[in-house]
């Protein structure tokens, strides 16, 4: 049954997704013209794809998304890695407050914590209000419609899916190990970088994945919190479709970004896999 | 030693302070007087009561409300049965792909999925003549889809850390499958099911992205209303509206993790 369900309203799009990608754009309704015709002969064409392709505009795009997404993926690492140590090196009891403390925000509505942050970075936003009262500028900065905000945005809605995994790997580790090797003479850093880091790492890598892919498509943070130059793929795919209107090439859009998201997905699914088995 | 600790302490109290400073600034300023979202104006509710006789915003709560619930309870049903056919099945045919289509949800960017299924029931629309309109039933059905996969990873780690021979015990007592099922094996995984149920509700109250795609003229969530105003900038009746939600989940959240910490307790 669920099968079913997911055959029917998981795979099929992408399937219908692909045929459209294939059309031709025509201002009706629905605005693209049948790739097949009624004896089915294939009437499609590929010039979305080659314009795709050709066209600076969405190459740009498409790196800057994934470089973007790279950034935004780095910065959570770097900010997840301690956080997720400290916490799983807590006592038990606060481990459990701190974790709570990480998930709640998690469950509060992404749209809101996305608005919180142009209250704070606005011209005349909490920020800019106080580094004013304190003397230290005199012009507001330009922190809203910036880079800076989307990876701010990036940053702080995906953490707790970087902390999560890389807690619950920090956490089943043994720590007798760290022991051993300080007392067979390992430095500290030493140390961490031989066992905690390599112990780390299939959870390291689930938080990067589950940081990447999301960021890839993000609509919602560069449209609030980046400014109109800041066209990421999400962006482009959902202006095309609503703005435009020309379905065929949003298709086309959809089916690139899948394919380039391909790689770190089934990557994704092979790690999971490996990690559930050694569970078990 | 006490050098490295000092470093991830501070990390630390960076990293909550970046996690909750938007927040708290968002339940500072929705009792603001002035009309000004940022410029501080005295102590006020007026925002509040504001927020009660605007019948847009009631509508989209209930509306949202009532895809919440209806797609998160589908979603813990077909995820539990999903959820139960990854762990006791053992190899059946399409096993891979039923896998691949159970994950891939987790992670596929939201305009993905959006595009995808608005453009099934499009064509659905021409050849069976359904959805003749989309709303409610299409947001349903489309968070139904990507919550389900969520229900069923969670029962299937309840699933796989259960003991099996509970269910081995009852079978060689004379248990019928589906009673040894609704007898041992439901009663077991329904804290992951209350779970997933709980994280179903809030992800298709959460999202936005799918839910515009696939609604039509007429039917909004409160998530798109929230989206429609938030482009135009911070205004003091959204802080008024992500307080009372912000303070509603928290009070939820809390309460959750109380009775499961006691619950813990009694077992451990």
């Amino acid at each position: 049954m669920p099968y079913i369900w997911l055959l029917i309203f998981f795979l099929a799009p992408f399937a219908i997704i692909f045929k459209i990608s294939l059309a031709d754009p025509i201002i009706a309704q629905p605005p693209f013209t049948p790739s097949f015709n009624d004896a089915g002969d294939f009437q499609g064409t590929a010039d979305n794809f080659a314009f795709l392709l050709t066209d600076k505009l969405y190459a740009i795009t498409y790196l800057k998304s994934v470089f973007m997404a790279t950034i935004a993926t780095v910065l959570c690492l770097l900010l997840g890695f301690p956080m997720a140590y400290g916490i799983a090196r807590a006592s038990p009891a606060t481990r459990s407050l701190l974790l709570l403390l990480v998930v709640l925000p998690f469950w509060i509505s992404f749209l809101l914590r996305v608005y919180a942050w142009m209250g704070l970075l606005n011209n005349y936003g909490v920020i800019n209000n106080a580094l004013m009262w304190m003397g230290l500028i005199k012009q507001p900065l330009q922190l809203m419609y910036t880079d800076l905000a989307i990876y701010i945005g990036l940053v702080y809605s995906y953490l707790p899916f970087m902390i999560l995994p890389l807690y619950a790997t920090l956490e089943r580790m043994d720590l007798d190990l760290l022991d051993a090797a300080q007392d067979l003479g390992a430095s500290r850093t030493q140390a961490f970088w031989d066992i905690t880091w390599p112990l780390a790492r299939a959870g390291v890598i689930a938080g990067c994945l589950l940081v990447f892919i999301p960021a890839m498509g993000e609509y919602v943070i560069p449209y609030l919190l980046g400014g109109p130059e800041s066209l990421l793929i999400g962006r482009v795919l959902f202006d095309e479709f609503f703005v435009n209107r020309d379905w065929p090439m949003a298709s086309s859009v959809a089916i690139v970004l899948l394919l380039l998201l391909v790689v770190p997905i089934v990557f994704l699914q092979r790690s999971q896999a490996k990690n559930a088995e050694g569970a078990t | 030693m006490k050098a490295r600790s000092r470093f991830v302490l501070s990390m630390l109290v960076f990293g909550y302070a970046f996690l909750y400073i938007p927040l708290l600034s968002v339940i500072f300023y929705s009792f603001n007087d002035s009309a000004l979202a940022t410029v501080w104006g005295g102590f006020s509710t007026r925002w509040y009561a504001q927020l009660l006789q605007n019948r847009q915003v009631l509508d989209a709560a209930i509306l949202s409300l009532r895809i919440a619930v209806t797609s998160a309870t589908l979603a813990t049903i077909f995820g539990t049965m999903a959820g139960m056919a990854l762990t006791r099945f053992g190899r059946f045919r399409g096993r891979t792909l039923f896998t691949g289509m159970i994950t891939a949800p987790l992670v596929m960017p939201e305009v993905i999925t959006g595009l995808s299924l608005l453009l099934l029931f499009v064509s659905l629309q021409q050849f069976i003549g359904w959805p003749s309109q989309r709303g409610f039933s299409t947001i349903t059905i489309a968070h139904t889809t990507f919550a389900m996969a969520y229900v069923a990873v969670i029962v299937q780690s309840r699933l796989v850390a259960m003991d099996q021979s509970l269910e081995e015990a009852a079978m060689d007592l004379g248990g019928r499958p589906f009673r040894v099922m609704f007898d041992i094996t439901l009663p077991l995984i329904a804290p992951a099911m209350v779970a997933g149920w709980l994280l179903a509700f809030t992800l298709s109250l959460d999202d936005l992205v799918i839910a515009s795609f696939v609604s039509g003229p007429g039917a909004s969530t409160l998530p798109m209303l929230i989206f429609s105003k938030v482009k135009l900038g911070v205004t003091p009746d959204i802080n008024a509206l992500a307080t009372l939600i912000i303070v509603f989940v928290s009070v939820g959240v809390v309460l959750a993790w109380l009775v499961i910490r006691r619950a813990q307790r009694k077992t451990g």
